[in-house]
């Protein structure tokens, strides 16, 4: 309908009021800053899903030098800390059901005597199952705990008969972990962790730039002068894109100097690439404000677009598990593919070539939004 | 083109529909240049629907339009570039000093430096906001207010004024400043149409207007519109008009609230 082409006058015009205006503001430029220091900490602690040192209770039966060693297995693989000793059953499932003890063992009394009698005595792990992933661990460092022992009485009784065992078939699996050798979730959450505060912000901040407008009833004297609707979104947008940036500069920064999850790959593609996420949640923030005639309104919407993103992107959930149409909706969510990025810079060292797909995703998403809401705000004028 | 530009505003069975509801119907009226056009009508008559498509920001279901020859809805960018606009809400920034207010508008004007600086000093002047020029917008009482309202949609020296309601809720003193302020802007050829519901301010216009449920009840200098029905007063007449159309006397609902009095009478 207005047929003009893009002012520059008009576009600075509207950046340096932003400008002043976020300036002003305390909150807009606290935030970028409060907001990871914050999550950070919540999250980066919180979120652990390694369990070690889980309580147990030992019920030695036995009382030997046998059934101490075997024991002493247990406090070595790191998974379980005895928590005491009990003598009865009673006394051991007061221990589980009171919550003192997560596991307990049970030797029996024949331990010592079944062993020397070369037989194999049979043990009890119990678990208490309400924390599965709790019970998960304590279950496989269980189960490894008494097969590498059990193996090793067997090489040395083998030994003792003049036999080797080297001498009888069997496979050796030598298992490598790429990436983050120790399994340390930290590694994997932290960068997650990055992706997701500056999702909040950017989008945060943007959505109550126009619907501030739209409140004070500015944008009635908006309309009715010359400026298009580019020139006002993008405008708008500019002041945010650098406070949007900074706060990734610092989250990263804590990232990697608080919690030591450095950059494997090229740190350059890494903030070059967080650019081009903060303008694509920029535009959702935008998009939202076109929605939205009030803050209330875009507070709830904004609920709407961070909850799904937490749950679907793959930040704490693998998107692996879930069931395909569920994971095909975190197709539809930008962090996802932000995810992907940051993590495969930030811990695997991969580049360009391996991420192009998700890059281009995210190019695609921030044209397409930022498309949507400048039509949209087009329309809403009429 | 050729038009006829020595009428300001034209309308011609300008007609807006919003669904089923006709809020502006087939009006049609011609204001001459440098003239101040009082608009007056009941709240939901049509006023701000009229205005809002002679700024170019309504678009009309059917009918034309021309603001100073223009029309208003292929040259809605031009229209835009001649037209001060300020509303009853005084829309300004008012996390943004006089100044800062000012160069904004200068600014999306797409006005030079030094041409704002020079206007801003005038504007200042004429709006008696001088020593405020570093206050924040939001700490001016209401007559500043409206003046540095007045002053950001004069900033572009616009031929055109549109005045939506400008002086409800502005004291007395505010209300006469600003008036003497139209009649000066109004005496340098600028064409300014202004809303309102206070009939004093209505009786100083050049033309006044009346539209009621989205028709032009009459359109004459009010002079013209007192003698024609007889009436001391524009009130008086903007009354008749209402009961006219609705068949029924705006007083006699006062009768009707015998409840009030205990119903004694």
């Amino acid at each position: 309908m207005r047929n003009g082409y893009f002012n520059w006058k008009r576009f600075i015009t509207i950046i340096r009021k932003e400008f002043i205006q976020v300036k002003r503001d305390p909150i807009s430029l606290r935030l970028p800053f409060a907001m990871p220091i914050v999550m950070m900490l919540l999250f980066g602690y919180a979120v652990n899903t390694e369990v070690d040192n889980i309580s147990t209770v030992v019920f030695d039966q036995s009382r030997t030098q046998e059934s101490r060693a075997y024991i002493d297995k247990f406090t070595a693989s790191g998974s379980f800390y005895i928590a005491g000793y009990v003598t009865s059953e009673r006394e051991l499932s007061d221990a589980i059901d009171s919550g003192k003890a997560k596991a307990a063992v049970i030797i029996p009394s024949d331990y010592a005597k079944q062993l020397k009698k070369n037989n194999e005595p049979q043990t009890e792990l119990i678990i208490d199952g309400t924390d599965p992933t709790t019970a998960r661990t304590a279950l496989n460092s269980g189960l490894l705990v008494s097969q590498f022992y059990s193996l090793d009485l067997k090489n040395g009784e083998m030994k003792k008969l003049g036999m080797s065992a080297g001498k009888l078939p069997g496979v050796s699996l030598n298992a490598k972990v790429w990436y983050n050798p120790n399994l340390k979730s930290t590694r994997f959450t932290i960068p997650g962790l990055v992706g997701l505060i500056l999702q909040n912000i950017t989008i945060m901040l943007t959505a109550f730039a126009l619907v501030r407008e739209k409140e004070r009833g500015t944008i009635e004297q908006l309309i009715v002068t010359p400026i298009r609707s580019p020139e006002l979104i993008l405008g708008k947008l500019v002041p945010y894109v650098i406070i949007g940036y900074s706060g990734f500069l610092f989250t990263l920064a804590l990232c990697i100097f608080w919690f030591g999850v450095g950059v494997s790959g090229s740190v350059a593609l890494l903030l070059l690439l967080g650019f081009l996420f903060v303008y694509c949640s920029l535009s959702i923030g935008m998009l939202i404000s076109t929605f939205a005639n009030n803050q209330m309104q875009a507070m709830m919407v904004m609920v709407l677009v961070l909850l799904p993103s937490i749950l679907l992107s793959g930040f704490i959930f693998p998107r692996e598990a879930m069931p395909i149409a569920v994971s095909a909706l975190g197709y539809a969510i930008p962090l996802t593919y932000f995810l992907d990025i940051i993590r495969g810079i930030m811990l695997k060292g991969v580049g360009i070539s391996f991420l192009w797909d998700d890059v281009l995703a995210l190019y695609l998403f921030t044209v397409f939004i930022l498309t949507v809401a400048v039509l949209r705000f087009r329309k809403s004028l009429d | 083109m050729d038009r006829n530009i020595s009428y300001a505003i034209e309308a011609d069975q300008l007609t807006k529909r919003f669904g089923n509801f006709t809020a502006v119907d087939h009006i049609s009226f011609q204001i001459p240049k440098g003239k101040i056009f009082g608009f007056l009508g009941p709240n939901g008559s049509g006023k701000s629907t009229t205005i809002r498509m002679l700024c170019g920001v309504l678009t009309p279901t059917s009918g034309t339009g021309h603001v100073m020859g223009l029309d208003i809805v292929k040259d809605t960018e031009r229209i835009r570039q001649n037209l001060g606009y300020m509303s009853q809400r005084f829309s300004l920034y008012e996390d943004l000093t006089v100044e800062e207010n000012l160069d904004f508008y200068g600014g999306i004007y797409g006005l030079g430096k030094e041409i704002v600086n020079e206007r801003k000093k005038d504007l200042i002047l004429m709006a008696s906001l001088d020593g405020k020029e570093k206050s924040l917008a939001g700490s001016l009482s209401g007559g500043w207010k409206q003046r540095l309202a007045l002053g950001c949609a004069l900033i572009h020296k616009p031929q055109f004024l549109v005045l939506d309601e400008p002086t409800a809720g502005v004291d007395p003193v505010s209300r006469r400043i600003f008036w003497e302020i139209i009649h000066e802007l109004s005496s340098q050829g600028i064409t300014i149409l202004v809303s309102t519901h206070y009939m004093d301010e209505a009786e100083s216009c050049d033309i006044t207007g009346f539209i009621f449920n989205g028709r032009i009840m009459d359109i004459a200098p009010p002079q013209e519109l007192m003698a024609k029905n007889n009436a001391s007063d524009l009130e008086d007449v903007f009354i008749m008009y209402v009961e006219k159309v609705t068949n029924r006397k705006v007083s006699a609902t006062f009768k009707e609230m015998r409840f009030l009095h205990g119903g004694e009478s």
